[in-house]
């Protein structure tokens, strides 16, 4: 932000964090109870997010995608269990109490949901809003103070200070989910999950908020994590991206590059998928997302994937480093046995048999 | 049918063992009511046997095991036929209610107009009414008119009250169910109001009715018996009814003869009972505002041995990566 | 309108190859007033739906409604099967069966009823649109049963036979199932099976994929396209979404705030979008091409509020193209002082605000206003701030509709163009409704 900071809102940087990563996610597992077994929603995720990075997080629903922005925030619902390493500026998220775990949130973590108008309470005003946020956080904090701190968040945000008193149904679903944005960032948090920010909204306000929150580097210098099943908007608006299939990470890398030059089939598929203004023709995976209470063994695309090998179904392949991207080689790790035919047997590379998906397992 | 048992298999912990303890004590008395011939030892009126009158307000004992009360009635008897009156009462009222409140509440919620604006007005006049005090002006007006029936008047100002239960629930849920995208599915494939009401709103709205009916009935018990104690309800040579006996009892308990009022009293609190405690557990598993959802607890499973490893053997891989998810899927179980 | 069958001949047509003819479509909704004004039985403003709407839809082509919400798209949808009250215009349908063609905004009660055997609809939500009560067969089957088309053994047999053409085979795995029981793609199948069961000619696709998932998507489109080819169907289909439109309609007509503001086939609206509107939604859509980055130019602001439009073409305040005669108005005047303020200090902000006041007298129909100063502030201070927002932006489209801003004595006079007339006119082998043509 261009204008003075207080001091007590300065998250603590020096000049060695400014290369660690803001969040390092290892080996996430986070698994549902339910009466008929766990479901792993997220199963062994791993990812890390830079200072002033987006990370792009795309995948269908039931993939898990929505699971980690919530993990990473400890807002999962009850009968869930998180593990792996977590940290945020090397501080262990997943040591935290409860109540320090509230404590960082707001003030370093901060999210952006769906349906912004399900989060503002309709009988208090915007001013209040910001007022009980930054209150909750700074209790000393001065009347003036909350207006100066707000006001200037807003206008970035493109809300007109003269709407400072309005409720929230004065205004439009665009304009409400500015306000979300803006009561996330008052805080001036070094992490934001936006989860489908922008999934009620028409396509200008959608391109519009899309905008905003691909300035949030130059304006606030959040590391982001974008969550939405639009790859568009990832191609867009992020610098990187983590394409998600059945609970696991099966692409990360460069969004160019993922973009440009997909490695896992998975990717290579939705990208087909697709439906853009160059389409000329229908394409679809067959069959649907797996049942996460059993999950294929192995890579758990394999029942759907166009060439799956003998050996897919037996053993679940590791994320690796491809070196074979043209443009930035080395920028993307995927996880498939193609990728790394040296560790498969060689007996077990040729193609695997696979009955024909029936239209009633169809998605 | 089975969608209809699905709330019950549903229920788990301290709503299954409430519920369940409310049908026992129900079905005890239904099972009283039906063959009450054949369990009381005399009539519901009979004051003699064989020509000899029985003893005025004799205790328990030998011929009455519950004692005779102040109008030489067999105390035992009169509890038994009792339940047999107040199930027929609150049986023919709540289905009559049921019937007209469901059927004016879908009416009144699909049409809307000013039918709905008239009978939403006139409903929310009799529910603001004190419910007893409905029910003493409709069976004042109802003993006038019909005279001799006494247990039909009784059914049918209870009746009146618990129409404005079922109206405002099924209207209020008849109106948001009317915005449905399937209810314009049903009018876009040409179905007629009445279909649409029948078949697609019906089975829909009646869910929560169900609940209200079981602790309306709980509730009518005790207005029944209400009525009686005032003497406005059924006469004793109609029919045995609780509250009446508890009425007549009134005097005795100051001179020490407690049995007259106490058997009367036990069989109304435990009926209401029993119906008090279907309803509660039906509407804790039914009503999803109420309904904790439960959730197994789960250990998560030691981390599954590196897929690198499996390739390192180079050979062993299909045993290796059955038994590793085997053994996650054994130790990921649901621990009670 | 009285309730004959028959209608006159439309004039433009008495082609026969048009389906279905709507001819100046009007759906204009009461808005009850909220609070106390209702209370004493005022009426609130009316919102245009659709607003003199003409469409020719020709036999067996899929026609693309494109709009934002709020754009009266789907209550164009609806109108065509007559389930939203029709408030001017006509619908006429020339049905294959050789007969009159028949006004489907006049018919009423069982005659429409009936006569939606032939027009039929596929909801958004494939969830909601399905009854949660009812097994797949009952649901499907029931258009057969209600309008008496078959019954018992004939019936399953149709039931099965559509749920087959949609790919929901076997069949009778999905029969018995409830729709809880279904994917998200199965469910949207049932509702198509359900709505061509009775063979319709005209299909009105309402968003049909825009609730399911990227690899769901192309299944159910190309379902409907073999459904076309099959059952000779016509298409409405209606979305958000120009990329499916592009890939699946043959003409599209570009919404906005209940009129067609482009109308014309689609390679020809895709290749040259003429309607700045339609060119800013062609730049929006996010697109996975990498090399694209975020747009920045897009229009400001949201749909405005369909009870008070804005005057003359309903984009004007937010089309970067926009002239003097598109209809601007002093409500713009406000949006753009709220817009202004975005970009000053907080200071600056309370300083020019204590100043104008709360601009109320800017909500008004009135060409020409004049602004007084607030709170004892001169005349000349208010005359600067105005210079000065003007001299900040003087790109701003605004300041091309404001034909005379003049300090008086006791204020600032602003006058604005006359607006001028727009219709919708040919411009090369499409239709647009923009002053730029």
């Amino acid at each position: 932000m261009s204008s003075p900071i207080n001091p007590a809102f300065e998250t603590d940087v020096n000049a060695a964090d400014q290369d660690l990563p803001v969040v390092n996610a290892e080996d996430i597992r986070i698994w549902y109870g339910t009466p008929k077994g766990p479901v792993r929603a997220v199963d062994g995720v791993s990812f890390s997010i830079r200072r002033g990075e987006i990370l792009g997080l795309v995948g269908e629903s039931g993939s898990g995608k929505s699971t980690i922005g919530r993990g990473l925030l400890g807002l999962l619902p009850p009968g869930s269990v998180i593990d792996g390493e977590l940290s945020f500026k090397g501080q262990d998220l997943l040591a935290l109490s409860p109540k320090e775990r509230f404590k960082y949130r707001g003030r370093n973590l901060a999210m952006i949901f769906q349906e912004p108008l399900t989060r503002l309470n309709p009988l208090m005003r915007v001013s209040e809003h910001f007022a009980e946020t930054l209150r909750t956080h700074f209790p000393k904090i001065s009347d003036e103070e909350i207006e100066t701190r707000s006001l200037n968040v807003l206008k970035v945000i493109g809300i007109p200070p003269s709407r400072w008193l309005a409720y929230p149904h004065e205004f439009s679903g665009g304009m409400r989910q500015r306000i979300m944005i803006a009561l996330a960032l008052v805080l001036q948090p070094a992490f934001v999950v936006a989860d489908e920010p922008t999934t009620a909204l028409d396509v200008l306000v959608e391109a519009q908020i899309i905008k905003i929150l691909h300035d949030l580097r130059e304006n606030f210098d959040t590391a982001l994590l974008l969550i939405t099943h639009n790859l568009g908007i990832i191609a867009e608006a992020c610098d990187r991206v983590a394409v998600m299939y059945a609970g696991k990470i099966v692409e990360i890398g460069d969004a160019v590059e993922v973009f440009s030059n997909p490695q896992h089939p998975y990717t290579q598929e939705l990208l087909r998928s697709t439906i853009t203004l160059r389409t000329d023709g229908l394409h679809s995976i067959p069959g649907a997302p797996p049942d996460l209470i059993d999950p294929p063994s192995g890579c758990h695309f394999y029942p759907r994937c166009p060439k799956p090998m003998e050996y897919c179904p037996l053993a679940e392949p590791d994320m690796l480093n491809v070196h074979g991207g043209a443009s930035r080689p080395g920028s993307t790790d995927a996880a498939c046995w193609h990728l790394q035919l040296n560790d498969v047997p060689a007996d077990k590379r040729g193609p695997l048999e696979r009955d024909e998906i029936a239209a009633f397992e169809e998605a | 049918m089975k969608r209809f048992l699905k709330p019950f298999q549903q229920t788990t912990g301290l709503a299954r063992w409430i519920m369940l303890i409310g049908i026992v004590i129900v079905f005890l008395f239904i099972i009283v009511a039906i063959f009450a011939d054949f369990i009381a030892p005399y009539g519901f009126n009979q004051v003699e046997v064989d020509g000899v009158r029985f003893v005025k307000q004799a205790p328990p004992g030998p011929g009455h095991i519950l004692g005779v009360n102040d109008q030489f009635y067999d105390i035992f008897s009169r509890v038994i036929y009792g339940a047999r009156t107040a199930l027929e009462v609150v049986l023919l009222s709540i289905i009559l209610s049921l019937v007209i409140g469901v059927v004016l509440g879908l009416l009144c919620g699909y049409v809307g107009g000013w039918v709905d604006r008239c009978l939403v007005f006139l409903m929310d006049a009799m529910y603001a009414f004190p419910s007893l005090l409905l029910a003493i002006v409709f069976s004042f007006l109802l003993s006038g008119l019909m005279k001799g029936s006494g247990i039909i008047s009784a059914a049918l100002s209870l009746t009146v009250v618990y129409i404005p239960r079922y109206f405002r629930v099924v209207r209020n849920t008849t109106l948001s169910a009317r915005e449905a995208t399937y209810v314009e599915a049903a009018r876009a494939i040409g179905a007629p109001n009445r279909t649409i009401m029948g078949r697609y709103l019906f089975t829909n709205v009646i869910q929560s009715v169900p609940v209200i009916g079981t602790l309306n009935a709980a509730d009518a018990i005790s207005t029944l018996a209400a009525l009686g104690f005032l003497g406005l309800g059924i006469q004793p040579i109609d029919a045995s009814e609780w509250g009446y006996d508890l009425s007549r009892a009134l005097d005795d308990a100051a001179s020490g003869i407690w049995w007259t009022g106490m058997f009367p009293g036990l069989a109304i609190v435990l009926l209401v009972t029993g119906l008090t405690l279907i309803g509660e557990g039906l509407n804790e598993t039914m009503n999803p505002t109420l309904r904790k959802r439960r959730f197994a607890a789960i250990v998560l499973p030691e981390r599954k041995p590196k897929a690198k490893v499996a390739v390192a053997a180079e050979v062993v891989t299909n045993d290796i990566a059955e038994s590793a998810y085997e053994e996650i899927v054994d130790d990921g179980e649901v621990k009670p | 309108m009285s309730e004959t069958v028959t209608v006159p001949e439309a004039p433009t047509a008495g082609k026969a190859d048009v389906i279905l003819d709507v001819d100046h479509l009007q759906v204009h909704f009461k808005l009850r007033g909220a609070g106390l004004s209702r209370i004493l039985g005022r009426e609130g403003g009316i919102v245009k739906a659709v607003d003199d709407v003409t469409i020719a839809l020709k036999r067996g082509e899929v026609f693309g409604l494109v709009g934002e919400s709020g754009s009266g798209k789907t209550t164009l949808g609806r109108a065509v099967l007559g389930l939203v009250p029709i408030t001017g215009g006509l619908i006429r349908h020339q049905s294959l069966d050789g007969g009159a063609p028949v006004d489907i905004a006049s018919l009423k009660g069982k005659k429409l009823r009936k006569h939606r055997q032939k027009l039929q609809m596929v909801f958004q939500d494939p969830h909601a649109a399905l009854n949660p009560a009812m097994t797949i067969e009952t649901q499907v089957g029931h258009p057969l049963v209600i309008h008496g088309r078959a019954k018992g053994a004939e019936l399953k047999a149709k039931v099965k036979s559509a749920l087959e053409h949609v790919g929901l085979a076997p069949a009778e795995q999905f029969m018995s199932k409830y729709p809880s029981d279904l994917s998200g793609g199965q469910k949207q199948r049932a509702v198509i099976a359900r709505a061509i069961i009775l063979e319709p000619e005209v299909l009105v696709a309402d968003e049909p994929v825009s609730m399911l998932d990227m690899s769901v998507r192309a299944k159910i489109l190309q379902l409907m396209l073999d459904l076309k080819q099959y059952l000779q169907l016509t298409y409405i289909y209606i979305t958000h979404d120009l990329a499916t439109a592009k890939f699946f309609c043959d003409r599209v007509a570009i919404m906005y705030l209940g009129k067609i503001v482009e109308v014309g086939p689609t390679a020809e609206i895709f290749a040259e979008p003429r309607h700045p509107y339609t060119q800013a939604l062609l730049k929006a859509i996010p697109d996975v091409d990498p090399s694209k980055m975020v747009p920045r130019d897009l229009p400001r602001g949201e749909i405005p509020d369909a009870a008070r439009p804005p005057r003359g073409c309903s984009f004007h305040p937010r089309c970067p193209l926009a002239r003097a005669e598109c209809g601007w108005e002093p409500r713009d005047l406000k949006a753009m002082v709220d817009e202004h303020w975005t970009r000053v200090s907080v200071e600056q902000f309370e300083k020019e605000q204590a100043l104008v006041g709360n601009l109320k007298e800017l909500n008004t129909d009135k060409l020409k206003v004049k602004l007084e100063p607030a709170h004892g502030g001169s005349v000349d201070e208010l005359w600067t701030m105005f210079e000065n927002i003007r001299t900040e932006n003087p790109e701003e489209p605004l300041w091309r509709g404001v034909t005379r801003m003049e300090k008086v004595k006791d204020g600032v006079v602003i006058e604005f163009a006359k607006p001028a007339e727009i219709a919708l006119h040919p411009v090369g082998n499409a239709d647009v409704s923009c002053v730029l043509y």
